[in-house]
């Protein structure tokens, strides 16, 4: 009989082991549904994994995607594993992410076509501010009528692409191109484009973004106050309350962090990978980052790692798609795996099997 | 000599790190009160679950009646004649009392009988008992009586209580111990778990004593002072708080009709609540659990807020200030819930010393933390009040009760207070850290400040206390001098009204 027993203390071991079994188990699940699709799982593996990276035929062109690629998701999921640590739970970034990309867009399209220094600046505020203002509607709802943020927040992704495709139909269609769907491609003015700081690295503002807010985060969990009462509201409620600590406040302050970075992300992403204002702009980076976050165990540094990780295997989708013809929606099956077998395996943290003879003890 | 019901020879049981009965070995005869003693985590627990057949012991053997006696569940010892009544209640709310004493029975007989024999047992035993009455409106006393009532009619020779008075007043004690006392007069044994001295006193005919797993001593408790009981139950001598007489100073904390809802829906709300507090004042508030103590220590502390000008402090209106901005003004307090609550348990001892020390210690600097003067204020805390632990990295968790509540209560007492408001300092806490911590307290007091304890245990208030108020579902009495009172003074004061007298309550 296999029975289950409480640890006294949550095992380190396990905890810093967890994310690389279950990067371990995934490829090796995901080797078994590739292999029944009826492709070579080794071919699959090498190229979502290795390839973006090493691949001379691919390297030059997927490496600065790597950058491009994960640091909306570490943006997004730097913001989201502070909330996570309080026990609140945005799970609707992706929503965040869509209103901050039109809100960004929405100062571009309105100075276009003039030129100036402040444009790119105000769309950064914009942006975060869209963002902050779209996870306000779940902190308040919470605050004031006690409704679940969870709910709320996923509900208001899907709210956020229909306003999204109004957008790419309606108010900020491109004018010049009657008939198509899409605002103006913002790579092509200047004055609002995010372009790439460094040439053919995939460096833009978006990524030193990712690494200020990853720097912020951890000066701020480590070694300040708010950080602390984020710690303290998520082990033991009562014991922040004692410490002097307002539910309410902490609510409105972990969503509006959360939401102002996802914000910032699309943002980025409108102005410059994106490039413009269309239906299929979002592109689950909001979703992803959820993934994220738990898999680099809600640290900062964790989360770069792996932030990367899973931005190579959009990389590495992409390129099995095209090579093995291999439906996009592998991959999603895929990164939903990675967090399915991190959350089973966690389990171990906390519990351990014992395998026990004879009928009871 | 009575003739010996159940016999234990040299119970040994051992979890991983720690031996919780070592070799203990006693007799209970046919229809004695005996009494097992000790402190927390002297192995009493352990010993009655052995009994009672929820733990195995790794050694040793039981006798019943002369015949071999090894339950291997609850089932099988009820079915032999032993029954439990648990500190904690396993009652449903939302059911009434025949229906919760039916769920504990093996073949509960149809519910109109149950209900008959359910009426006639209490009756017989003077524990009125309506059958029909949810369990959610019953009072501690009441549900205390359904869980006593179900084991009765299995018609038990063994009976075990574990600290079965925790929730009582002292009226209702009293009916408990003359129902106790007619079980024994008709052959029932009962096995008294308890440390409090004077109740065993009382009541039982024997008394076994452990100490640290092991038996130190088996012997009439009526025939030893309650200090001696206590002295071989911690295995030192101990001296009682030494009180100066000291003079009374300004009022300090004034609260005036004060009526406040709890934030709690099955909490206690506050109604028309007044006293005030003089430096240097220790003022005792008593009451059983549940009459609103939690609110109102939350309700001083400032985690639930307060008309303004309906608390005042040296003066000053506090009632809308949080904790936070009370601990700066110089309000501090202990609240009863060591883990969780008072103190994060995942956290280390120096992360808990921020929690309430970052106003007062000036720890923080422009909302960024000095680690290192939080890290000396937690081994200050440490060493000043004894506090045994490998170092201040420790988790909170980690640490014994009597240790943590030291930290706590040291914690606030360090930062120098002018009022401390205090919650069952002493709640579960082995006998030499009461002491201790009830000196600290005594020892702030003779330096001007003004303590509040709340506190169930009445010894207690007794020992510390210059004033004495009891808080009843939610109203405080006056506040009166304590001294000259007497423990039926305070019972009353207690309000001890619900439905103390063995008579029938509207039940038809």
């Amino acid at each position: 009989m296999i029975r289950l027993e409480k640890r006294k203390e949550p095992s380190k071991f396990w905890r810093i082991a967890n994310p690389f079994l279950a990067v371990a188990l995934t490829m090796l699940a995901g080797g078994i549904m590739f292999a029944m699709l009826g492709k070579d799982p080794l071919v699959a593996i090498r190229l979502i994994f290795f390839d973006p990276i090493f691949s001379e035929t691919f390297g030059s062109y997927s490496r600065p995607q790597l950058l491009i690629k994960s640091a909306p998701l570490i943006l997004i999921a730097v913001g989201l594993a502070i909330g996570f640590k309080a026990n609140i739970w945005n799970i609707g970034a992706e929503g965040q992410y869509i209103i901050g990309a039109l809100f960004g867009a929405g100062v571009a399209l309105a100075f276009f076509p003039q030129p100036g220094w402040y444009i790119f600046p105000l769309m950064v505020l914009a942006g975060a501010f869209g963002g902050f203002l779209w996870a306000m509607i779940p902190a308040i709802l919470k605050t004031r009528f006690n409704t679940n943020e969870i709910l709320v927040s996923l509900l208001l992704v899907y709210v956020a692409e229909k306003i999204l495709a109004a957008m790419a139909l309606g108010l900020m269609r491109n004018p010049d191109i009657p008939g198509f769907p899409g605002s103006r491609d913002l790579r092509r003015y200047e004055a609002a484009h995010n372009a790439e700081l460094f040439a053919g690295t995939g460096i833009h503002w978006g990524v030193v973004a990712a690494l200020i807010a990853v720097i912020f985060a951890y000066a701020m969990m480590k070694r300040h106050m708010l950080g602390y009462h984020v710690q303290l509201a998520g082990q033991a409620p009562r014991a922040a309350r004692f410490g002097g600590i307002s539910p309410t406040r902490l609510v409105v302050i972990c969503l509006g962090i959360s939401g102002a970075l996802a914000g910032l992300a699309g943002m980025f992403e409108v102005s410059g990978p994106g490039g413009q204002v269309r239906i299929e702009f979002a592109s689950g980076y909001g979703f992803t980052a959820i993934i994220v976050a738990f898999l680099g165990r809600l640290n900062p540094v964790g989360i770069v790692l792996a932030g990367l990780l899973l931005g190579l295997t959009y990389i590495g989708g992409e390129l099995s798609q095209m090579m093995l013809q291999l439906p996009s929606s592998a991959i999603q099956v895929f990164q939903g795996m990675l967090l399915f077998f991190l959350l089973a395996l966690d389990f171990q943290t906390h519990y351990r099997l014992r395998l026990t003879r004879g009928v009871r003890t | 000599m009575r003739k010996p019901l159940l016999c234990l020879e040299g119970l040994t049981k051992a979890y991983p790190g720690v031996l919780a009965n070592d070799d203990v070995s006693f007799e209970i005869g046919e229809g004695q009160v005996h009494a097992l003693l000790g402190e927390n985590g002297a192995g009493k627990s352990t010993l009655v679950k052995m009994i009672y057949g929820l733990v195995k012991p790794d050694k040793g053997q039981m006798t019943l009646r002369g015949q071999s006696y090894a339950p291997g569940q609850p089932s099988e010892a009820r079915l032999k004649g032993v029954a439990m009544v648990f500190q904690h209640f396993s009652l449903f709310d939302a059911l009434d009392v025949a229906e919760n004493v039916a769920l504990g029975m093996e073949n509960p007989p149809a519910m109109r009988d149950l209900a008959r024999r359910i009426r006639e047992v209490s009756e017989e035993y003077g524990l009125p008992l309506d059958p029909s009455r949810l369990v959610g409106d019953l009072s501690a006393g009441e549900r205390q009586r359904v869980e006593i009532v179900r084991c009765l009619l299995q018609d038990p020779k063994l009976l075990i209580m574990d600290e079965p008075t925790s929730v009582l007043t002292p009226q209702e004690v009293e009916v408990l111990f003359k129902t106790l006392r007619q079980l024994s007069a008709e052959g029932t044994a009962i096995l008294y778990i308890s440390h409090k001295l004077d109740e065993i006193r009382a009541l039982c005919d024997e008394a076994t004593i452990l100490r640290g797993g092991r038996k130190v001593a088996t012997c009439d408790p009526r025939e030893k002072t309650a200090r001696e009981l206590a002295e071989l139950m911690v295995g030192q001598v101990l001296t009682p708080p030494e009180r100066e007489e000291r003079p009374m100073g300004d009022v300090v904390l004034q609260v005036e009709n004060l009526s406040l809802a709890s934030n709690n829906p099955f909490g206690t709300s506050l109604k028309d609540i007044s006293f005030s507090l003089r430096a240097g004042e220790v003022l005792g508030i008593a009451g059983v659990a549940g009459n609103g103590q939690d609110e109102l220590l939350l309700m001083l502390s400032g985690e639930l807020l307060a008309p303004s000008a309906q608390v005042q402090l040296k003066g000053q209106s506090i009632g809308h200030l949080g904790p936070n901005a009370r601990r700066t003004l110089g309000l501090v307090a202990a609240p009863e819930e060591r883990l969780g609550h008072a103190a994060a348990p995942d956290m280390s001892l120096t992360e808990n010393a921020l929690l309430s020390g970052a106003e007062r210690k000036g720890l923080t600097r422009f909302g960024f933390i000095d680690w290192r003067a939080t890290g000396e204020f937690a081994r200050d805390i440490i060493a000043r009040f004894d506090v045994r632990t490998p170092g201040p990295h420790v988790l909170a968790r980690a640490l014994s009760g009597g240790n943590l509540q030291k930290f706590v209560i040291g914690r606030e007492i360090e930062l120098n207070p002018d009022v401390i408001i205090v919650n069952q300092p002493t709640w579960g806490v082995d006998a030499a850290a009461a002491a201790f911590i009830r000196q600290a307290l005594l020892d702030l007091a003779n330096k001007g400040a003004a303590v509040l304890v709340i506190s169930q245990d009445l010894d207690e208030l007794l020992e510390v206390a210059d004033s004495f108020a009891a808080l009843n579902e939610g109203r405080l009495t006056p506040v009166r001098s304590a001294k000259g009172l007497s423990v039926d003074e305070i019972g009353l004061m207690m309000g001890g009204a619900h439905d103390m007298h063995p008579a029938h309550e509207g039940a038809a």
